[in-house]
């Protein structure tokens, strides 16, 4: 019986922590909200009601919570190899343009072709947009760190010049790509809301992603990678494949969201289109430890965030600012379990799985 | 020997779920020579760092000289007089013998380092015990055995009057042991105490005064070396009686299944470490490498199971010329491998057990099927392993990380001979490991050569490639300089080849 309570104890570790985290920060928000004289529990009343308080309140928060679970899939996923993909901002670019241009520019297909169509371009933009960095830590040992910034940076002026050039809507007021053809639509999931299928989608990735990580090789490899890079090698598995697989499923999943809020909401990408998901998407990946099912909750909790925080300013004047405050301590304690543990009286567990973030600097 | 220089009463350790030290008595008599002996987590290293001041006991006291004392952190104890010599040395190899000593604690003139006077004083400590050491030479250009002096004189230095030494033949030849030995002795005699670590029965019984067992973070008896065997000691440590000679049949010898010829590989620097290698692996033998640590043991081994390239030459596994670094290669030709650093190598630790048996055999039927895991399969066949090599687990589920040791290395074991094998290649197999699981692990060797495989052995521990092997290549600077019949070989012999003198 004793070994079960081992493995007990430390399943509730892996949750107490997040948990208590999140209090702990909403604590600290409590206090810097008293510190500047403005309504404590106003201020967390409207935070509450701007996410969850009517039914469109609802609806809002899961429209931001799917490019939210699909950019924090996409992170934690590379953390399953070790790997620290910063430049899921750019993949969800690369996926977002690829998926408008699909969008507009092919006519005549049926709903049924053309939307998957488009979606799939999204995918593979994201994914060759994740490649490349793989590629390049697989075969000149470039630190995926560096180049997924870099290759942020170049996507972003990219899409810029894109948007206003090539892909201009002559017509349109606004610098944006022409709206895209009907039949590209990703239908509304209730009428009156705009709550899209992109949600299931996201749902779906989840288990996907689950399976994919614990239920064949392929993910065996990739963890194990992850892991220990030499017994993996010791182990007859070949590194950099993965390397370059895992920053392309990890970039698919990015352009996806981008794709989703392309052919689900927008349906035009503005030149204006500043997304945030992806570096939101670590703090997400961290928060859920890598954990894909965790992602899902995690993703909720940001978007509740940022989607309440709305309301909070105008029913208490707090400025929108104090969520990122929060979220950075939520952070902060994620990564520093031992303050958690000091404040709560937590002892550690015995067995402990760790999970891996990234490698370091090192060749 | 009523002058005590040190004496521990009733040290009490607890970490959460062991009692690491469980009222240990200990004293340490002026100019003694007294061995800790104990299987690993027997609480031998726990109690010298609490000694050393690393932990603070939970109950109990210290007296150095008869006075009670704190020791709260290695400068604690380096005040009075304990001073640690680490099995893994603490020198920074491009810098100086002198600089090495005096680092931490330099001799100043007017706020700046006085070189002569340090130099004068390491030339005076090295000339009083005999040690030989010229300051000026850098740390890097010496052999292990002088590296090793230099820490000792470190902790002189330091006036220690209490050494700890932590294993410190395991990187040693057998002649350099030896003198080892001497200069401990000659320590001795100048009224110094030494409290040596070891778990090598027959250097024990040589060297020390007293000896004191530890089992199970308790105290289970000290013995005088004179009034005692290793029968007796194994039996103390382990708690119950120990085969110590390995029982095998005589070799039948049988057609080549590993054949090495010309092989040269560089170690991560570039630099040739093995050298033009050639040596043959039959059927129904135990091939062993005997060497002091460092002479290419570890680049021959990676390069022969895939890990690392080769340079130039040629390896053939059953008559397969291997392409070179591709372990996947070597293990589909029916090699099997125990690698030198399990937890670097052979096991992912937060994986559970279950997970690391199947590590080399995933990708295959029936463990998986078109790329999905078959998981009723491989839960059968872990629970199998876990049985079969009587692998201490609460079950298949249970993270590795959280066995001990030698379970660890019996898992890989498993692993690795639970599948068809025509080939083992074990590189330290039984390092760090307690003399139950040694004993174990000896068999399973055996077992595999009488199964008609052959077996690359690879081992600093003399004793161990004497007991198991029986052919003997003695590796020198990257070659095999001479390979001797087990019936040939005696430890003096051996000793002088791994030291790289022959004719």
């Amino acid at each position: 019986m004793k070994p079960l309570n081992i493995i007990g104890r430390a399943q509730y570790q892996e949750i107490i922590i997040p948990f208590l985290s999140i209090v702990t920060a909403l604590i600290i928000g409590a206090v810097i909200i008293y510190t500047t004289g403005a309504n404590v529990y106003k201020s967390y009343q409207g935070l509450w009601q701007g996410a969850f308080g009517k039914p469109r309140a609802i609806a809002e928060t899961f429209v931001i919570t799917t490019p939210y679970i699909l950019s924090g899939l996409a992170v934690a996923f590379g953390f399953k190899c070790g790997l620290f993909n910063i430049g899921v901002e750019g993949q969800l670019y690369a996926g977002a343009v690829s998926a408008a241009f699909i969008g507009y520019a092919v006519r005549g297909l049926p709903h049924f072709i053309h939307l998957p169509l488009a979606m799939l371009a999204g995918i593979v933009g994201g994914a060759v947009w994740g490649a490349i960095p793989g590629y390049l830590k697989a075969k000149t040992g470039g630190h995926e760190v560096i180049n997924t910034i870099m290759m942020n940076h170049i996507m972003l002026k990219l899409t810029d010049y894109l948007v206003k050039n090539p892909m201009l809507d002559t017509q349109a007021s606004i610098p944006r790509t022409p709206y895209i053809q009907e039949t590209a639509y990703l239908p509304k999931l209730f009428p009156g809301f705009r709550l899209h299928w992109g949600i299931i989608i996201a749902l779906a990735a989840v288990f996907l992603i689950y399976f994919i990580l614990y239920k064949t090789t392929i993910g065996f490899e990739i963890r194990t990678v992850g892991y220990n890079q030499n017994a993996a090698r010791y182990a007859g598995m070949n590194i950099t494949k993965n390397f370059v697989l895992v920053m392309a499923v990890s970039g698919s999943l990015a352009g996806l969201a981008g794709a989703n809020e392309v052919l689900g909401l927008n349906y035009t990408l503005p030149a204006a289109f500043i997304s945030g998901y992806g570096f939101d998407a670590i703090a997400i990946a961290l928060l859920a430890k890598s954990n894909p099912f965790a992602i899902i909750p995690s993703a909720i909790l940001w978007a509740s965030l940022r989607n309440g925080a709305g309301l909070m300013q105008v029913r208490a004047g707090i400025s929108i600012d104090l969520i990122n405050i929060m979220q950075a301590f939520v952070i902060m304690f994620i990564a520093a379990p031992k303050i958690v543990r000091w404040l709560y009286r937590i002892k550690e567990g015995k067995a402990k799985a760790e999970v891996v973030l990234t490698k370091g600097w090192g060749k | 020997m009523n002058n005590e220089s040190l004496s521990l009463k009733g040290i009490v350790k607890v970490f959460p779920g062991v009692v690491a030290n469980d009222h240990i008595d200990f004293s340490l008599g002026r100019g003694e020579i007294h061995t800790l002996l104990g299987e690993n987590g027997a609480g031998k290293t726990t109690l010298m760092n609490i000694l050393y001041g690393l932990y603070t006991p939970d109950e109990g006291e210290i007296r150095i000289n008869g006075q009670k004392v704190q020791i709260k952190t290695p400068s604690d104890a380096l005040s009075h007089g304990i001073g640690m010599v680490h099995q893994h040395f603490m020198l920074i190899p491009i810098m100086s013998v002198a600089e090495n000593i005096i680092l931490g604690k330099e001799i100043k003139k007017s706020g700046l380092l006085d070189r002569k006077k340090a130099r004068n004083k390491i030339k005076e400590l090295s000339q009083q015990y005999k040690f030989d050491l010229n300051p000026d030479d850098l740390v890097k250009d010496l052999p292990i055995g002088t590296q090793q002096r230099v820490e000792i004189i470190k902790a002189l230095y330091r006036e220690a009057n209490i050494l700890i030494m932590d294993e410190p033949t395991s990187v040693l030849t057998p002649q350099e042991s030896e003198e080892l030995f001497s200069i401990l002795r000659s320590l001795k005699n100048e009224g110094k105490s030494i409290i040596f670590i070891s778990h090598k029965l027959k250097e024990v019984l040589e060297v020390s005064d007293k000896i004191t067992v530890l089992r199970n973070g308790k105290v289970i008896g000290s013995v005088e070396p004179d009034k005692t065997d290793e029968q007796q000691l194994a039996g103390m440590m382990v708690g119950r009686q120990v085969i110590l000679k390995v029982d095998k049949n005589k070799m039948d010898r049988g057609a080549p299944i590993l054949v090495v010829k010309d092989l040269s590989v560089n170690d991560q620097r570039g630099m040739k470490t093995v050298n033009n290698i050639c040596f043959t692996v039959h059927e129904g033998e135990i091939f062993g490498v005997a060497g002091v640590q460092g002479n290419g043991q570890t680049e021959l081994i990676q390069a022969l199971t895939g890990l690392i390239p080769f340079q130039s030459g040629e390896v053939t596994i059953q008559n397969r010329k291997l392409s070179g670094e591709n372990p996947r290669e070597v293990t589909v030709l029916g090699t099997a491998h125990i690698p030198e650093d399990r937890q670097k190598y052979g096991l992912v630790l937060p994986y559970p057990v279950r997970d690391n048996l199947i590590l080399c055999s995933y990708y295959g039927k029936p463990f998986s099927n078109h790329r999905i895991l078959n998981f009723s399969f491989i839960a059968e066949k872990a629970s199998r392993l876990l049985e079969e090599y009587n692998i201490k687990a609460p079950g298949i589920d249970t993270i590795t990380d959280t066995l001990s040791g030698g379970n660890q290395q019996k898992t890989v074991v498993a692993r690795e001979l639970g599948r068809e094998v025509k080939l083992l290649i074990a590189s330290q197999p039984t390092r760090g490991l307690d003399v139950g699981s040694i004993e174990y692990i000896h068999k399973k060797i055996i077992e595999t050569r009488d199964a008609r495989c052959g077996v690359l052995l690879v081992s600093p521990e003399l004793d161990e490639i004497m007991s198991l092997a029986d052919t003997i290549g003695v590796i020198f600077k990257g070659q095999i300089i001479k390979t001797l019949n087990i019936e040939e070989s005696t430890k003096e012999k051996l000793g002088l080849l791994m030291a790289g003198i022959y004719k």
